[in-house]
């Protein structure tokens, strides 16, 4: 994992990569949203205050997932009207990218994967509607309408114009997960697992007060 | 970084501080002084609803308890009455919501002294059948189905990771593995599912430490484990060995100790010998106490019979016992009927001189018997065993009968109660 050093060009503050294929990155003194071109770092926007959060994850949190380890290198926060999450973005020790989404902490592995059947419009899918995934019947659990409410960190694409989304969950009856994020068009699929916290064997987590 | 501050707000109906446990997950709290419903997720605190009651209810666990439970520590945040009209009857339960600032929420739910651990399952349960009842398959155990109900939040206090109201009601569904027990909740057509264990009350107070001794469990909770469970099997494999005890006592008084032999001697028989065929033996001695006496009769008898007349006779005294004995023995190509031997066991038996009459009978045209009398003091009687046999069933029958009382109090209890059969019983 190499770290790339630049200086923001908003405030000139240094900007270090954790990921070398990131694309997108935010200046942590002046909350730029930067994206990289081939030559420098270009400010696409700023990020409002994030709102107040108590995922113990934080950037540089680590941890191992089936003997692979991962680092916490970036997040995009969503907000529903019953609550928040976090998207973490992870780096794997191999260089591959995927998600720890922490939803009042129940977590979920996934990873960017295609769609093995054509996925539903956002209008066509509902609940109860089964996906034969993988020799598995991913069932939609949930659909949640969400507010985009800020990104930190490194992320695998540009990600910072967004509003309205919508999501749909999906499981099955052996802890798969799946996501279908509905803020791009074709849609974009996320499978993976559902997870315990023990499994994940997070280090650098945050600590929180009366907490020891 | 510095560790994350737990915040507070003030509430806008009272003024009274709102202390804040549960961080920025909370998006609903109760302020503790004026029961107002508060919205936690603005610094201003906006009311969600007024007033929910009169009386301030004081939960079993105090909001703010921390309790080790499944080795994490849980701190109690949140405390909720939920109450269930079914029929004519409403019953109501408390459940109190935990909070571990990595692992997450659980749920402690108490009913009637019975209290249930719940954790809100990620997977998805499989649609079954099992001994004739709905069922769901999950995680390799099967949830029998027990009721559905429609449950109302009727009292709140402390905090919750979403906007709690009173008058919420949500549509559930239980199914039981004891002790496991599977639940659905409906709400808004979304389905979450979670799965809660059994605890008692000694375990939840030593958990959280709680003083003075928990309330007393009533009747039969739906997934409470069997107390006669375990005890069913182990009463039946206990009943095994001391049976193998038995026979080997049985083994023992038959080759060991089989008695004293006091007299015995051949004979043989033949008709038209004489008319009389009654005979008297040798006097014999018996000794010690009264005690029994038992006489093997063993003959050659083929595909006939013979019946025999006896009485032992004291010598000095001339008191007599008299009894006859049969022997028949009858053979062909479908099989036998009967024996060549027969025995009889004369009790209380003084001891004394004695000798014994004989008198054979046999069917006219029966030509010859041979056959040999033996008489044995102070034999082992075997009908005992067969008592002390009987005595060692009682008590895993007993055993099996309480099993099959509990699940039927269990059962009871559900919607799915059985109303002719013995539901659930079995093993």
């Amino acid at each position: 994992m190499s770290t790339v050093a630049a200086n923001c060009p908003s405030c000139g503050a240094p900007v270090k990569f954790l990921w070398s294929s990131a694309v997108q990155t935010t200046c942590e003194f002046c909350h730029s949203i930067l994206v990289r071109t081939d030559v420098d770092l270009k400010k696409v926007g700023e990020v409002a205050d994030l709102p107040a959060d108590a995922s113990p994850i934080q950037i540089g949190t680590e941890g191992a997932y089936q003997n692979k380890s991962f680092v916490v290198v970036g997040r995009i926060i969503y907000e529903y009207e019953q609550g928040g999450w976090n998207e973490w973005h992870i780096v794997f020790n191999d260089g591959t990218s995927g998600w720890l989404a922490d939803a009042q902490l129940e977590y979920d592995l996934s990873w960017a994967t295609p769609p093995p059947t054509p996925l539903p419009g956002p209008d066509q899918i509902s609940q109860g509607q089964t996906f034969q995934w993988n020799g598995k019947a991913f069932a939609v659990t949930s659909r949640t309408h969400a507010h985009y409410k800020g990104v930190q960190g490194e992320l695998p694409f540009e990600y910072w114009d967004k509003s309205d989304l919508m999501f749909a969950d999906l499981r099955t009856t052996t802890s798969d997960f799946g996501t279908i994020d509905y803020s791009e068009n074709p849609p974009l699929l996320f499978l993976g697992r559902a997870v315990e916290f023990d499994d994940l064997h997070l280090k650098n987590l945050r600590e929180f007060e009366g907490w020891t | 970084m510095a560790a994350v501050q737990a915040k507070s707000i003030s509430c806008p109906n009272c003024g009274g501080p709102v202390e804040l446990r549960g961080f920025a997950h909370t998006l609903s709290v109760v302020c503790p002084q004026c029961l107002s419903v508060l919205d936690a997720s603005t610094p201003e605190g906006q009311i969600l609803q007024k007033f929910q009651g009169k009386t301030q209810i004081k939960p079993t666990i105090p909001l703010g308890a921390r309790g080790k439970i499944d080795s994490t520590q849980y701190e109690v945040i949140g405390y909720q009455i939920r109450r269930v009209h079914s029929g004519e009857d409403t019953y109501q339960w408390d459940e109190y919501l935990l909070f571990h600032p990595y692992k997450g929420f659980r749920y402690l739910t108490e009913y009637n002294g019975h209290w249930n651990f719940v954790h809100v399952e990620a997977a998805l349960p499989e649609q079954t059948q099992a001994r004739g009842k709905r069922a769901m398959r999950y995680d390799g155990k099967t949830y029998l189905a027990f009721d559905s109900m429609t449950a109302s939040t009727v009292y709140v206090l402390g905090e919750f990771p979403w906007r709690v109201q009173t008058g919420e009601s949500v549509a559930c569904q239980d199914f039981v593995a004891p002790p496991s027990m599977l639940s659905s909740e409906a709400t808004g057509g979304e389905i979450t599912w979670s799965r809660a264990e059994y605890m008692t009350g000694p375990q939840v107070w030593q958990a959280f430490k709680l003083p003075g001794s928990p309330p007393p469990a009533y009747g039969v909770f739906a997934n409470q484990p069997s107390p006669y469970g375990a005890s069913v099997a182990s009463s039946w494999s206990t009943w095994v060995w001391l049976n193998v005890g038995l026979a080997a006592l049985i083994f023992f008084f038959m080759v060991i100790s089989p008695g004293h032999v006091a007299f015995s001697d051949h004979y043989a028989y033949s008709q038209g010998i004489k008319t009389d065929s009654a005979f008297v033996t040798p006097t014999f001695q018996l000794d010690g106490r009264n005690s029994n006496v038992e006489l093997k009769i063993h003959t050659d008898l083929d595909n006939n019979w013979a019946y025999f007349n006896f009485a032992l006779i004291n010598d000095q005294t001339g008191q007599a016992f008299d009894f006859g004995r049969e022997v028949s023995y009858y053979h062909d190509s479908d099989g036998s009927e009967g024996s060549r031997n027969n025995s009889v066991i004369v009790p209380s038996v003084p001891s004394g001189q004695y000798y014994l009459r004989v008198e054979p009978e046999m069917d006219t045209g029966s030509p010859f018997m041979r056959y040999e009398l033996e008489l044995r003091r102070n034999v082992p009687n075997y009908s005992f065993f067969g008592l002390a046999a009987l005595l060692l069933l009682i008590p895993p029958a007993l055993t099996t009968f309480r099993k099959g009382s509990f699940e039927a109090a269990r059962w009871r209890e559900s919607d799915y109660a059985p109303s002719s059969s013995s539901g659930g019983g079995d093993d």
